[in-house]
């Protein structure tokens, strides 16, 4: 009953969305008031209906009702309730009516605002965001539907939405489970997170079509969005964090980031999201970027609905399977169109989007913020191309290639290093104008401590260039960054007589975008000093040792005493622990216990490392094998990682600065219009 | 005679001592297998390198490195084992030959036409304007300042 009850509700949903987006048309081109507000409440009422059917959809979860083939493939009975019900959007179906459920919160949200100076934005966000919503539902109602059972037909199973004739209703004695790499807590929140993220930018990029048809192509669209577009960057930021910690406490590799496809995809939108950021700054500020704002955020939407295509069409798997896959070309299509039409807005609007202003210098902060978007956008070139490479080759030529680490590594190191060295710079160059002199008599000083400390690491860590290069980078921005937040509030104290601390304080809370922003680059030396550990001084050793033998690696020796292993029926798992002893340099340190725990429902193993975590090195154990009848043996893969710990510091503290940033204190929206500044001035307000 | 003896004793020490040397030839370690297995990719699994992938398939092409180590086949003759038998998606990357050359050009090169487009477009916005005297503020250049005071003076002496 809560099958068709939930699959009935969609439907209505889906039907109301469709009203909502020709009452707002027609209201729009009509001038009628009445029926752009019957619009909106139509797209009200979405989020109800959407979430009465996510309700019926974990009522079936939960009851374990494994009549209905998404219940039976993503949950079992030995699964705790939590899991039943994040298990909705462990599964492509259940993921599907999460992203429509999430639109639909997100899309109520905005309209229920006070629309009063913005009124013509309503009817074209309301349509950007119903048409949206639309294709999703209809992904869900026609190709992907969560609430299809199993129909015995004929003495053979069958999945249908409705009886077929002659049909008797097929119930499983169990399901097969949730994969058990999704059922670890940083798995369990890290999708949400992104798809949190993915459906924020849908709102951002609302209001830009909403400016583009309306012709208001001011800024107010940006000042609008402005806090949408940070909190869907934290959402994406911290899903991406999330999914890298999961990866290292669960694939069993040693590493956090993979360059997969899977996470490229979700990285994608983020490189545009931060160029975006940084971007409608320059328009804020100095009336420049007009076009280009309008392109990254259509560039945002369209990576976010191209990231949920890459990995809910099976075409990573096979460029076949997603050809016979419905969903997947019907996903390319949207993408298509909504990037076609989108660019003809833009084509349509170019001469209204011309800059106010002109640019001054080639070392202003508006140039260096360019130079950043070419960087940005300069990475998402080799993301896009290593994702789509394969799926042309295997299309076009049938042979299917891979490509991996290196090549991502190679091409974007340099990349990064330019992203580093700039996050160094342009906080110090003035909007409008700077010189060579002038950023040089500001970033000196850095300048001579960071080479003092590279010079210190040269001499007592290590002589590797280009790690020396990557400390010397991350030392310059620290070394800037704090002095930045010195000058400010030493500036401040003098004139207000305030202590040191107090006015550091109100100067941050005063400059929330600026000093988050700070925050955040800080954070990002911090995270770029644990990637520099990993990638270039991670060491690694692998071995099979008998009860009481050892294996050396990077001054630690780690001693295998015992291996057990034993059954938990009430969970459902079989685990295989280790116990080793770790010593460094002769010194005992304690214990670790790498283990594999093996799911019976889904028949799979789930390895989780020994992991012992200091702020110099991760001491990184994995069993790898063992020998179960003799228990005599097992191997084991170690891995040091140096400095690891400060990539999730770092991540920590990027998130602290995010949420400084975009925490609401008052409208932005009510913000005067661009301040039209002196020309060479900075202010503590940018 | 004694040659032929002296031969045979020599060849018979040769082969002795080059049995010697090849049952003392260890078996490789998991280190060097997996040296080479992390270049490679699981056949099977999506970007999965040899070295981590927990399949039985991938724990017999470990199996299959460490005899090939011991063959005395190298790094890249075991690779090119690998590629023959598995196809290119075995590497980590695809081979720099062939139509796979696009695939290395391209991002360079769209990447360095962005680069040519935004510094000929700033290049062009930051043209010297032509009322200065619109924005009092606007700093030109110093040496230009100093050009332009010394011309002014220049033109006061001459009055």
């Amino acid at each position: 009953m809560f099958a068709e009850f939930g699959y009935g509700i969609l439907v209505v949903a889906f039907l109301v969305a469709l009203y909502s987006v020709v009452a707002a048309i027609y209201g729009a081109t009509n001038k009628s008031a009445s029926l752009v507000e019957s619009a909106r409440r139509a797209m009200l009422l979405t989020f109800p209906l959407i979430s009465i059917a996510a309700a019926s959809l974990i009522y079936l979860l939960v009851n374990d009702h494994y009549e209905v083939s998404f219940v039976y493939e993503v949950t079992s009975r030995s699964m705790p309730t939590y899991l039943k019900i994040t298990a909705w959007w462990g599964g492509q179906a259940g993921s599907l009516v999460f992203w429509s459920f999430l639109l639909s919160a997100f899309a109520s949200a905005v309209t229920l605002r006070k629309w009063e100076r913005d009124i013509e934005f309503l009817p074209w966000v309301i349509v950007v965001c119903s048409v949206t919503l639309i294709f999703f539902l209809g992904l869900v109602i026609f190709y992907e539907n969560p609430f299809t059972r199993f129909w015995l037909v004929g003495g053979n199973v069958e999945p249908h939405m409705f009886a077929p004739l002659n049909a008797t209703l097929f119930t499983a004695q169990d399901g097969q489970g949730l994969n058990p790499l999704l059922r670890h807590p940083g798995m369990v929140i890290h999708p949400p997170m992104l798809y949190l993220g993915f459906v924020s930018y849908v709102i951002p990029y609302a209001f830009a079509m909403a400016a583009l048809i309306t012709g208001r192509t001011d800024d107010r669209w940006i000042r609008l969005t402005r806090r949408w577009s940070l909190w869907a960057w934290l959402f994406l930021s911290f899903g991406l964090v999330l999914g890298g910690r999961w990866a290292y406490d669960v694939l069993g590799w040693g590493g956090y980031w993979g360059w997969d496809p899977v996470e490229i995809a979700a990285f994608m939108p983020w490189l545009t999201g931060t160029a975006f950021l940084h971007s409608v700054m320059i328009q804020e500020k100095r009336g420049l970027l007009k076009h280009w704002n309008m392109i990254l955020v259509i560039l945002t939407y369209s990576l976010v609905i191209f990231g949920t295509f890459l990995t809910r069409s099976g075409v990573l798997s096979s460029v076949h399977a997603f050809a016979n896959s419905p969903i997947g070309p019907l996903f390319m299509g949207f993408v298509s169109l909504s990037l076609i039409v989108s660019i003809a807005l833009v084509i349509w609007r170019w001469p209204d989007l011309q800059s106010e202003t002109e640019m001054k210098s080639m070392l202003s902060r508006e140039a260096l913020f360019l130079l950043n978007n070419l960087l940005f956008m300069s990475i998402l070139v080799v993301c896009f191309w290593g994702v789509i490479f394969p799926l042309a080759s295997e299309l076009f030529t049938g042979q299917k290639i891979t490509v991996g680490p290196p090549f991502y590594e190679r091409a974007t190191a340099p990349l990064f290093s330019a992203l580093l060295f700039l996050m160094a710079v342009a906080p110090l160059s003035a909007w409008g104008h700077s010189t060579v002199q002038t950023l040089g008599r500001a970033m000196w000083k850095s300048a001579v401590a960071a080479s003092i400390v590279t010079v210190i690491l040269f001499f007592t860590y290590t002589s590797k260039i280009g790690a020396l290069i990557g400390f010397f980078l991350v030392t310059l921005i620290l070394f800037v960054t704090f002095q930045e937040f010195w000058r400010g509030a030493r500036a401040r104290q003098k004139v207000q007589g305030e202590n040191f601390f107090t006015a550091l304080s109100r100067l941050m809370g005063r400059n929330r975008r600026r000093y988050g922003g700070y925050i955040i680059h800080i954070s990002m030396a911090l995270m770029a000093i644990g990637i520099l550990g990993i990638e270039i001084f991670q060491t690694s050793t692998q071995g099979l040792l008998a009860q009481g033998e050892e294996l050396e690696i990077a001054g630690y020796t780690v001693k295998y005493r015992e291996l057990a292993s034993w059954d938990d029926a009430g969970k459902g798992v079989n685990f295989t622990r280790a116990t080793v002893d770790i010593y460094e340099n002769g010194i005992y340190l304690g214990e670790l216990n790498p283990r594999i725990d093996y799911y019976f429902d889904s028949q799979q193993n789930m390895t989780i490392p020994g992991n012992r975590s200091t702020f110099r090195d991760d001491l990184y154990i994995l069993l790898v094998d063992w020998q179960p009848v003799s228990n005599m043996g097992a191997t084991f893969k170690i891995y040091v990682n140096p400095l690891v710990n400060w990539l999730w510091i770092g991540s920590l503290l990027f998130l602290v600065g995010i949420i400084f940033a975009a925490w609401p204190d008052h409208d932005p929206a009510e913000e005067p219009v661009r301040n039209v500044r002196r020309v060479g001035q900075s202010s503590a307000a940018d | 005679m004694k040659k032929i003896l002296l031969t045979l004793a020599l060849t018979f020490l040769l082969s002795l001592f080059t049995s010697v040397v090849f049952a003392q030839d260890p078996t490789p370690s998991d280190d060097e297998v997996n040296a080479v297995a992390s270049q490679l990719y699981c056949p099977v699994c999506e970007s999965t390198p040899l070295d981590v992938c927990p399949t039985e398939a991938c724990r017999q092409w470990r199996d299959l490195i460490r005899q090939q180590l011991a063959d005395g086949m190298t790094e890249d003759q075991i690779k090119q084992y690998f590629v023959d038998n598995y196809g290119a998606r075995v590497l980590a990357e695809p081979p720099k030959q062939g139509s796979y050359w696009l695939f290395y050009i391209l991002p360079p090169v769209i990447i360095l036409a962005g680069a040519i487009i935004l510094f000929r477009s700033l290049k062009a916005w930051t043209k010297p304007i032509a009322a200065p005297a619109s924005s009092g503020a606007e700093r030109s250049e110093p040496s230009k300042d100093e050009y332009v005071s010394k011309f002014e003076e220049e033109l006061k002496k001459r009055k």
